[in-house]
């Protein structure tokens, strides 16, 4: 009972009240709806503890395990000194937690992010074929936009970018509608089928 | 000739990533000051802000992260100049746990620019988890939902917010992103409490919200490094008009980086391609 | 040439030159910045979380005497019911709640927005883009090219005959589409490195003119 009936009935509860309210907003549904708003963010919150309780469990696992020791230690280090500095010293601009997120988080992440250029650069060149009808349409598009968007493209010819505004303006808008309309049915038929308990999925094994 | 175009079709890896890293680096180093011409979704929204009376309020969501910053937090940073200069108030919230700080730091570092006062002229309220019961409890009570600003002070000890309440008294929200909050925003705060909605978002994500333009789900719409180097440049100019110091024009200059970059690849797919019909017909023969 | 005095931007800039060691090949100064990226990022985020969400939105009512507020507090704490086997179950209850309001709350959202708002654009109102000379051919456009994808994604019905024969028509609008999105995609991926060397050219070697 604990194990699946409640969860499916807290499902049910919550999903038709809310789904209810938005088209009849009477006053105590209302309030109610205002207040499990306010539950949602709460709750959303505390999902951290399972991500950070699984963090630190699988790197004291490794160090217990003498794997990877060295690295393991610096995740775990790092984590306790940025948690104790946030939990119990300052957040504000001026503050060591956020000195530290300027300089360590913000440039790795970053510097991460930008290796993507070069893949990207060297995957064009080694797998962008116009291999038949629907591949050429894809590069064609892909050049018209690359030439239409960029200050060049525009001293070449001004039609450059009145092309490229017109490719993502009617035949880009067309497919992406096509798609939104598509992905906003399955989403609405899997939110119904969580609500009524017929996709169960989420409750695991 | 043949073996020339055998060289030039079969370069290794690093030889690409020096001939990109070059692409990039030259006009950097050596400004072409290219022109920029504003698309019609960027001067939406700019002029949007323009026709807002002074003493409005807007809410600027920074949905972004590290990840995407160097598109992202230009756009942030252009259109906050712009709102601070023509005195409309500004409310910062974070929906991304990443770009808490980001946040924080593009508010703190424009407002000191522009003399404005924290607490009546702007605020950052901070972050909040869950995206859908944030942007629409905000249509109900900015005060319920933030209770506090990012430093703890209770909101209702904020002159500016003596007289917002909802999205009644927010003349816009303009979401900051490189993933799918700008569509969040449209269901959440568009579709139910009819809020205007922009959106500043990465270049990955721009071709996907082109539909919310043509329905005038969004007001305007920023489009990568592409789109904040346009807002820079009208920003320039209406501080030019204004007489305030002008900003470092950050996307304005990666322009010409991303000009020269977009030629190269294209050469570089048009020589690819070449090797391969090559191929295909040796093989054929 | 003038290179940063400060201390924080060489600790950033070294960082940085860690990270793009990984382009010669994966290496252990690239895995130290990896790992300290993850510890400081997990540390800042629950942090945060703490601050801006459990405490002003849970705990501070509790503390002014809302007992309502005790409900999300008990779902919340039922996250810790995975690190006791025995318990972890519990753990379904406070997703449950999150997916089951979640869910309520998305489905009129997304049919507004992304069915009803997006059918309104192409039936209602097709003449809602810029305005120019081909707006009517535009609109035209528009409306069979919805309709062509549509069906392309129909897959209740073997694509043969004239079905097949839209889908793949549908098929070369949405190549259009992904070509657009690759076009933008390549100016992303650009930008993010531009970002990184502006950084390292301009902050702190200081090469750069502003």
């Amino acid at each position: 009972m604990a194990a699946r009936t409640i969860p499916l009935a807290i499902v049910f509860f919550f999903g038709v009240l809310m789904t209810v309210q938005f088209y009849i907003p009477h006053p105590v549904s209302q309030r109610l709806y205002e207040m499990v708003l306010d539950w949602m963010n709460g709750v959303s919150a505390a999902a951290i503890i399972l991500a950070v309780g699984s963090l630190v469990k699988h790197h004291w696992r490794k160090i217990s395990r003498r794997e990877n020791v060295v690295y393991s230690g610096v995740t775990l280090l790092a984590f306790f000194f940025m948690a104790f500095l946030g939990l119990f010293v300052s957040i504000a601009e001026d503050s060591l937690f956020q000195t530290l997120f300027a300089n360590v988080q913000v440039p790795l992440q970053a510097t991460m992010f930008s290796l993507l250029a070069f893949y990207m650069a060297s995957a064009a060149y080694r797998a962008f074929r116009a291999r038949n009808l629907e591949a050429t349409l894809l590069l064609l598009a892909a050049f018209v936009l690359m030439i239409g968007i960029i200050p060049i493209g525009y001293l070449i010819h001004p039609k450059f970018a009145d092309f490229a505004q017109w490719v993502l303006n009617v035949p880009n808008m067309a497919a992406k509608r096509g798609i939104m309309i598509g992905v906003g049915l399955g989403a609405i038929a899997t939110s119904v089928k969580i609500i009524l308990g017929i996709e169960r999925n989420w409750l695991g094994g | 000739m043949n073996n020339l175009i055998h060289k030039l079709t079969h370069l290794n890896r690093q030889t690409i990533y020096g001939i990109l890293a070059l692409g990039i680096i030259l006009p950097l180093l050596f400004p072409l000051r290219l022109p920029e011409h504003v698309s019609p979704p960027v001067q939406r929204l700019y002029d949007y802000i323009e026709s807002l009376p002074e003493g409005s309020a807007i809410l600027l969501s920074v949905d972004f992260g590290p990840d995407v910053l160097p598109e992202t937090y230009p756009m942030f940073l252009a259109v906050l100049r712009h709102a601070m200069a023509r005195n409309i108030r500004v409310i910062g919230i974070c929906l991304n746990p990443a770009g808490i700080g980001l946040g924080l730091e593009g508010i703190q570092k424009v407002a000191k620019e522009l003399h404005k006062q924290y607490g009546t002229d702007y605020v950052y309220l901070g972050f909040k988890p869950n995206l859908g019961a944030t942007m629409l409890g905000l249509g109900e009570d900015v005060h319920k939902v933030f209770p506090t600003d990012y430093y703890g002070t209770p909101i209702d000890s904020l002159p500016l917010f003596r007289n917002v309440r909802n999205y009644n008294d927010i003349a816009l929200v303009v979401s900051f992103s490189g993933a799918s909050h700008p569509a969040l925003w449209v269901a959440y705060a568009n579709a139910r409490y009819g809020e205007k909605i922009a959106a500043g978002v990465t270049g990955v994500m721009a071709a996907d919200y082109y539909p919310y333009l043509q329905t005038g789900q969004f007001v305007g719409m920023l489009a990568g490094m592409k789109g904040a180097a346009e807002y820079e440049y009208l920003v320039e100019k209406l501080f030019r008009e204004k007489g305030l110091p002008t900003p470092p024009p950050f996307a304005i200059r990666g322009m010409d980086s991303i000009s020269i970059a977009h030629l190269l690849i294209i050469v570089l797919v048009i020589i690819g391609n070449i090797g391969y019909f090559m191929e295909r017909k040796q093989k054929g023969a | 040439m003038h290179l940063s005095t400060d201390p924080w931007v060489w600790v950033a800039a070294i960082l940085s030159l860690f990270i793009f060691s990984f382009l010669y090949k994966d290496n252990p100064l690239y895995k130290f910045a990896e790992h300290l990226l993850v510890g400081i990022s997990a540390g800042y985020y629950l942090a945060l979380y703490w601050h801006n969400g459990m405490y002003p939105n849970i705990i501070a009512h509790v503390k002014d005497g809302n007992l309502w507020y005790l409900f999300p507090l008990f779902l919340g704490l039922l996250y810790f019911a995975i690190f006791v086997p025995k318990y972890a179950y519990l753990i379904r209850w406070p997703i449950a709640f999150l997916l089951g309001a979640g869910s309520g709350i998305a489905i009129p959202a997304t049919f507004q927005a992304s069915i009803y708002k997006q059918l309104e654009g192409t039936l209602l109102n097709p003449l809602n883009t810029y305005p120019s000379a081909l707006a009517v051919f535009n609109a035209l456009l528009i409306f069979f090219g919805v309709l062509l994808v549509l069906t392309y994604f129909f897959f209740s019905k073997e694509h043969k005959g004239v079905l097949g024969a839209t889908s793949r028509v549908g098929i070369w609008i949405l190549m259009i589409g992904f070509g657009a999105s690759f076009g933008y995609t390549v100016m992303a991926r650009v930008s993010l490195l531009i970002g990184r060397l502006h950084f390292l050219l301009g902050t702190w070697l200081g090469l750069l003119r502003f």
